[in-house]
């Protein structure tokens, strides 16, 4: 957790932080004034809930009774055991979308910053305008995309790639749509910005003349980026990647919009418990276990990956 | 062989632009819906050109009304998202104090924590406290979820200006609220509308944390989510097309006008 909330903002480029004094200002109470409405709102809205959520995890009872703090922690093992197949998939479909999108997401990021000279600003609203328009229209016409009978999945299906992807499971026979394929794609397109920015804004920063020098050196192309481009860009790619896996890792839309039943992830099982069975304690739980396992898995990867300027 | 040496030399380019064409080809595919008159419910086979869904955009019962909720919660949303986060941003860039390490933790959590987990742990508060789910709680939320973003556009804005400006305005006898108003707040004011803007894009677009805490009140978001299992009307693909054109405009203009500061400057 400390590791988690020591990193910087994902979003926006840091500026180091002047280590000179800021200037003097009458009354040390200031700051205090200044954060109150907004942490207090935080507290209230966004801490509060989660003791709220803890609490009512380990309650039993019913709708029509109510429910009491049983302290019945068995929920827990409960909601694991009967639903971990939605958790594996989870993890796996965010998984794969997020390779996508560092792998879809690199070039785009590459040529905006070094190669699109005077086009750089229209590539860049190309990129930031869907987020303007709403992103349940745009999965909306992934169905058109890929309708079974489709050019894409007609395109497909000629040069035989549903027949590599049905044998891997990720298909079944001639169709694209209600597969787990068609999540991942829907899950790869609705966080590729999250990617592309951060990698953008670290690749921004890389002087051009270290290119210039690796290129002096003799270093080839490909030498010159696994070793001088890749490295640098590091904070870009973690920051991007957990953009990606984190919000991909609790979707439901997308494996609501273009899956079937046996494409439901975790946030999928969540919803349905807390807004159409009403089992609260049970939906609880499964939120603090999705919670606690990207948690986990974030700080395992933060540590790993080893960007000092992260942790 | 000089087609394969053609495509290693592009290759960044090539790679690039199938990105850009991935990322873009809703947007074409809900432009060119948006005059199709299908048959039936569903409106993802094209049938025939028609201009009819543009012509009367509040045809369909319920689409407008939505828009008109969604952008009032958009509105107050930003409007206090950003006065929040601002005062967040200028305490935590200006001010040594203690506890700056928790504050920076609880702002930077919200933004780690995926939307479904925020969601029910709100919905729960709600249910606990027997509040009434609508309008409130749904702007209660957003302004929520949206402080943490205002708060890191602002603060990377006010972290990279010079304090001497201040010093100096204050040297040339400025008072307190007049370096504020004169120096500081024009200096800022980019990072503020960033933040601002990132704000109304994310409230008027979210659906996870509306969809838990909405009640029976349906926002734009909602209204989409549930006419895809009834059956989307073509309507739906004109105000996905307008968004797009306006947010490109917008983005344009306030681009031209940076421009024309710059040549100002110089």
């Amino acid at each position: 957790m400390a590791t988690l909330t020591e990193a910087p903002p994902p979003l926006t480029p840091a500026a180091p932080e002047k280590k000179t004094k800021p200037p003097r200002r009458r009354g040390r109470l200031v700051p205090y004034w200044l954060l109150l409405p907004g942490i207090l709102w935080l507290l209230v809205f966004f801490a509060l809930p989660m003791v709220y959520q803890a609490s009512t995890s380990v309650q039993t009872g019913s709708l029509e009774e109510g429910y009491k703090v049983t302290w019945h922690f068995a929920t827990y093992w409960d909601a694991l055991s009967e639903y971990y197949p939605q958790f594996l998939r989870s993890v796996l479909y965010a998984g794969s979308a997020t390779i996508l999108c560092l792998l879809l997401g690199y070039p785009l990021a590459y040529l905006i910053a070094f190669r699109a000279g005077r086009w750089r600003n229209l590539i860049m609203i190309l990129v930031i305008a869907p987020f303007f328009t709403s992103f349940l229209i745009r999965t909306l016409a992934w169905k058109t995309i890929l309708a079974d009978g489709g050019p894409v999945v007609g395109a497909l299906n000629t040069l035989h790639v549903l027949d590599v992807t049905s044998w891997l499971g990720m298909t079944q026979g001639d169709r694209v749509l209600a597969t787990p394929l068609a999540v991942v794609c829907g899950l790869t397109y609705n966080f590729l910005p999250f990617m592309i920015l951060p990698l953008y804004t670290s690749l921004e920063r890389i002087d051009p003349r270290l290119h210039e020098a690796a290129n002096d050196l003799y270093a080839r192309p490909v030498t010159t980026f696994r070793r001088v481009t890749f490295p640098l860009s590091m904070p870009g790619v973690v920051s991007g990647t957990l953009l990606t896996f984190i919000p991909a890792t609790g979707d439901y839309v997308n494996a609501d919009l273009l899956g079937s039943t046996d494409t439901r992830m975790v946030g999928n099982v969540i919803q349905s418990q807390f807004l159409r069975i009403l089992d609260y304690p049970t939906a609880a739980a499964l939120s603090f276990i999705l919670m606690a396992a990207i948690l986990v898995m974030v700080t395992v990867y933060i540590r790993r990956s080893g960007t000092e300027d992260l942790v | 062989m000089a087609v394969v040496n053609w495509l290693k030399r592009h290759f960044v380019v090539i790679a690039g632009l199938v990105t850009l064409a991935y990322l873009l080809l809703p947007n074409v595919v809900v432009t060119v819906f948006s005059f199709n008159r299908p048959k039936g419910r569903f409106n993802y086979e094209w049938q025939e050109f028609s201009t009819d869904a543009w012509r009367d955009p509040c045809g369909v019962s319920g689409l407008c009304g939505s828009l008109s909720v969604s952008l009032q919660i958009a509105f107050w949303a930003t409007l206090g998202a950003t006065l929040l986060g601002t005062l967040i941003a200028f305490a935590l860039v200006r001010y040594r104090f203690r506890a700056r390490g928790a504050i920076n933790s609880l702002i930077f959590l919200p933004m780690a924590m995926p939307e479904v987990v925020m969601a029910a742990s709100l919905l729960t508060l709600f249910l606990n406290m027997g509040a009434q789910l609508g309008f409130w709680t749904i702007l209660i939320a957003h302004i929520m979820f949206c402080l943490s973003f205002v708060v890191t556009a602002v603060k990377a804005r006010v972290m990279s200006m010079d304090p001497r400006l201040e010093q100096a305005a204050q040297d040339l006898y400025a008072g307190p609220v007049q370096t504020f108003l004169r120096v500081t707040l024009p200096i800022a004011a980019p990072g503020i509308a960033a933040g601002a803007l990132l704000a109304f894009a994310l409230s008027f677009d979210d659906f996870i944390i509306t969809n838990f805490n909405a009640g029976s009140t349906v926002t734009f978001p909602m209204f989409v989510w549930g006419s895809a299992q009834r059956g989307t009307p073509v309507q739906i693909n004109v105000i996905g097309t307008a968004m797009f054109v306006v947010a490109v405009l917008f983005v344009l203009a306030s681009m031209a006008v940076g421009n024309r500061r710059k040549k100002q400057k110089a």
